[in-house]
C-alpha cells in the first residue's frame, strides 16, 4: 500500500529537530528560515522543528535552546509554502499545554514519542492531539532493544490511543535490516488498515539509508531523514542519499534530487557546526545500543571530569539508561574520575 | 485515666501502597494501625492486615466512620476521586487526614521542608514520589542562596510505575513542577520522570539541578545538603547521595547561569514492595512521618 495515489512514502525531514542535538540546541531563527525554505523547494513533504529532546526540551538536563522552541516553529509554518511543520513531544517532559502552544503556532503534525515498551504515557497526549486536529505519529524509542512482537503490542496501544502512524525509531542506530524487516512487518501485521507504520534511522552503523530502504520493502511508509545527516550521534538517514536511492528504485518521494543535493550542501551544511561523521563514539553507541543524544553530553562529560567518552557510552550501555536520562551521564563521570 | 501512647489510624486503600505503609505503621512508636479499609474482600493487603491483628473491611469508609471509637489518623491511599469524596467527612469528624493520592484537597506536605507548618491542618497531601525524593534537596538550596530555577529528573523502574501514574503523567510533572517551587522555594520548578525498563529492575535515582549564583558559597551548600540528606535518610534509610554536589561555572550550555547538581538514589526498605521502588517507598516513608508527626501533636499535654 503506497502512502497516496501520488507518494508511495512521504519523507519527513528532522534536521531542525534531530539535528539540534548536533547543535546543542542553538538554532537560530534564521536557520530555521532558510533551510525551511531550501526544503521546502526541493519538495519535502513534513519539515520536524523542535528542541532535540522534544517540547519542553530547554533545560539544565539536556541543554537549553538559544531560541524559544515555540518562536522556531512560528517562523518555519511562516516560511514553508508546501510543507507541513511537525514537532516531537515526550510525555514526562512536555505536557499537553506544550502540544497546544504548537497547535497554536500553527504546526499540523504531533509526534509523540516514548520509549518502546512505555507506550501507554502516552494516550491522553494522542487524545488531546486528534481532539485539537492535529495529525498524529506515534515514536517508539529504542526500538532494538525490545522484540518485535512486544513493539507491535506497544504500537497497537498508541493506535488504539489515536495515534495515525507508528514509527521504529533505532534512537541508538543499533539496527541492521534484519532487524528493522521483522520490527516493521510485526507492526504492519498489528496494525493492518488502523495506522501506517514507519522507520525512524540513525547512521551510528552506517545504515541509515539501507535500513530506511528494508523498511519500506516492509510495508513502511512514513520514512524519517535528516538532510546532510544534521541530527544526533552520527546523525540521521541523510535525506538526500534516500531520495536519490528511492528515485532509482522507482519509490516516488516527491521530493526534487537535485533540489535536495544542492540544499544538502548550500543551505544545511553552513548552518551545522560540524559534519555529523561516524567517529569512535558514534559507532560505539550503535555498536552498544546507546541513545545518540547521548553522544553531545558525553564529550561534555568527559571534558569537563577527564575521563574517556568511550568508557562513558559503554557504562550508560551496561547501565541500559534509556532516552532522556542525560543527568546519568554526568553521574557516570564523576563515578570514573572517582576510579582514576 | 489512661495516657496514650500511640495516635489510632486506619489506612484507607489495601494495594500496594496501603500494604507498604501497614508494615511501616506497625513499627511506628507513635501511631497505632488499628483499621484496613479496602473494596476488594480478597485482596492480599486485607489479608495480611487481618494477620497483623487489623480489624478490616472490604465495603469502604461507611462503617469505619460509623464507629464510636473512631481513628485519630486516616492514611488515604485509594485514588483522587475517592480522596475527594472522603475528604470532607474525615474533616467533618475531626480525624487528620494524610492523603497520598494526586487529589490535593490539602496542602501539600514534604516533611523537612514545610511539615511544622501544616501540622494544624486537617488535611494534607503528600505531592508525588520524585516530590519528596527532590524538594528537599532544592530547599536545602535555596534556604542558603536565592535559586531562581531547579529543575529535578526521577528516573524509576517501569513495574513500579502503577497505571495511574501512566495514565496521568502530565500530573507528575505538573505537580512536581509546583512543590518545587511553592515548598522547594525556586522561582520556577520543572520536573522530568523517566520510566526505565530495565531487568532487574533499577533503583529510583534522582537528579536536582539548581541555578544558583556564581558566587555563592558552595561550601555552605553542600554542608546544607548532607544536612538536610541525612533528616530524609532518619525516615527513608535508603535515601542517599550517590555523589558529592556538583558546580559548573555559567555556560551557554546552563543557559548562562552557575549550577549545582545533586545526585541521588532512593532505595526501598523492602517491607511489602521490592527495594528498587523506592519511589514508592519514599511516598509510604514520608507519610509515616507526617503521621508521626500529627500523632505527637495529637498526643502533646494540653493538645
Amino acid at each position: 500500500m503506497p502512502y497516496s495515489d501520488t507518494l508511495d512514502i512521504r519523507v519527513t525531514d528532522s534536521s531542525l529537530r534531530d539535528g539540534s542535538h548536533a547543535k546543542r540546541h542553538q538554532f537560530t531563527a534564521e536557520d530555521v528560515r532558510s533551510v525551511v525554505a531550501a526544503l521546502d523547494d526541493a519538495g519535502v513533504p513534513v519539515i520536524e522543528v523542535t528542541h532535540g529532546d522534544g517540547l519542553g526540551g530547554s533545560s539544565f538536563n539536556y541543554g537549553f535552546s538559544r531560541t524559544p522552541e515555540q518562536e522556531l516553529i512560528k517562523v518555519a509554518v511562516e516560511t514553508a509554502r508546501r510543507a507541513r511543520i511537525a514537532f516531537l513531544m515526550l510525555p514526562g517532559l512536555g505536557v499537553k499545554d506544550d502540544i497546544r502552544a504548537a497547535h497554536g503556532n500553527g504546526a499540523g503534525i504531533c509526534r509523540i514519542a516514548t520509549h518502546c515498551t512505555e507506550a501507554d504515557i502516552a494516550e491522553q497526549h494522542f487524545g488531546l492531539a486528534r481532539e485539537t486536529g492535529l495529525e498524529t505519529v506515534g515514536f517508539l524509542m529504542m526500538a532494538h532493544s525490545t522484540t518485535p512482537e512486544k513493539l507491535a503490542r506497544q504500537g497497537r496501544i498508541m493506535a488504539d490511543a489515536g495515534c495515525q502512524c507508528v514509527y521504529v525509531v533505532d534512537s541508538a542506530g543499533a539496527m541492521v535490516m534484519d532487524d528493522v524487516t521483522a520490527r516493521v512487518e510485526a507492526l504492519v501485521s498489528e496494525l493492518g488498515g488502523d495506522a501506517q507504520v514507519g522507520f525512524h534511522g540513525h547512521e551510528n552503523l552506517s545504515l541509515g539509508t539501507g535500513n530506511s530502504i528494508a523498511a519500506i520493502k516492509a510495508g513502511a511508509v512514513q520514512i524519517d531523514g535528516s538532510t546532510r545527516r544534521l541530527g544526533a550521534g552520527a546523525g540521521n538517514t541523510a535525506v538526500e542519499a534516500l531520495v536519490a536511492v528511492c528515485a532509482k528504485m522507482g519509490i516516488r518521494t516527491g521530493v526534487d534530487v537535485l533540489k535536495i543535493i544542492d540544499a544538502a550542501e548550500d543551505v544545511v551544511r553552513p548552518v551545522m557546526d560540524d559534519e555529523c561523521r561516524l567517529d569512535r563514539l558514534a559507532l560505539l553507541m550503535g555498536h552498544a545500543g546507546v541513545y545518540s543524544s547521548f553522544l553531545k553530553h558525553a564529550y561534555r562529560q568527559a571534558e569537563r571530569y577527564g575521563v574517556s567518552g568511550a568508557e562513558i557510552l559503554l557504562r550508560a550501555g551496561e547501565r541500559r539508561l534509556v532516552g532522556g536520562q542525560e543527568d546519568q551521564l554526568i553521574d557516570i563521570a564523576v563515578e570514573l574520575a572517582a576510579q582514576h | 485515666m489512661t495516657i496514650r501512647t500511640k495516635a489510632t489510624a486506619a489506612i484507607v486503600g489495601s494495594g500496594n501502597i496501603g500494604t507498604d505503609l501497614l508494615y511501616k505503621l506497625l513499627r511506628s512508636e507513635h501511631v497505632e494501625p488499628r483499621w484496613m479499609i479496602g473494596v476488594d474482600p480478597d485482596s492480599e493487603g486485607l489479608a495480611r492486615a487481618a494477620r497483623a491483628g487489623l480489624e478490616t473491611g472490604h465495603e469502604g469508609v461507611d462503617r469505619l466512620l460509623a464507629r464510636d471509637e473512631r481513628p485519630d489518623i486516616v492514611f488515604e491511599a485509594t485514588s483522587a476521586s475517592v480522596h475527594r469524596a472522603n475528604a470532607p467527612r474525615y474533616a467533618e469528624l475531626g480525624i487528620k487526614a494524610v492523603d497520598l493520592t494526586p487529589a490535593a484537597v490539602g496542602p501539600a506536605v514534604v516533611p523537612p521542608a514545610n511539615l511544622h507548618e501544616h501540622l494544624d491542618r486537617p488535611n494534607v497531601n503528600m505531592i508525588t514520589c520524585g516530590g519528596q525524593a527532590t524538594i528537599p534537596m532544592v530547599y536545602a538550596v535555596s534556604r542558603v542562596v536565592p535559586v531562581p530555577y531547579a529543575e529535578i529528573v526521577a528516573s524509576v523502574a517501569s513495574v513500579s510505575a502503577g497505571p495511574g501514574t501512566r495514565a496521568n503523567i502530565d500530573e507528575f510533572t505538573r505537580t512536581t513542577s509546583r512543590g518545587i517551587e511553592t515548598i522547594g522555594g525556586a522561582g520556577r520548578g520543572k520536573a522530568i520522570i523517566i520510566l526505565n525498563p530495565a531487568e532487574p529492575p533499577v533503583i529510583m535515582r534522582d537528579t536536582v539541578f539548581c541555578a544558583v549564583p556564581e558566587d555563592a558559597d558552595r561550601d555552605a551548600i553542600v554542608l546544607s545538603v548532607k544536612e538536610v540528606a541525612e533528616r530524609v535518610a532518619a525516615y527513608v534509610p535508603g535515601y542517599r547521595l550517590r555523589a558529592e554536589p556538583q558546580f559548573d561555572d555559567p555556560g551557554p550550555e546552563n543557559g548562562g547561569t552557575a549550577r549545582v547538581a545533586i545526585f541521588l538514589e532512593v532505595e526501598g526498605a523492602g517491607d511489602y514492595l521490592p527495594p528498587y521502588a523506592g519511589n514508592l517507598d519514599i511516598m509510604t516513608a514520608a507519610a509515616t512521618k507526617v503521621g508521626e508527626e500529627f500523632a505527637k501533636a495529637l498526643l502533646a499535654p494540653g493538645a
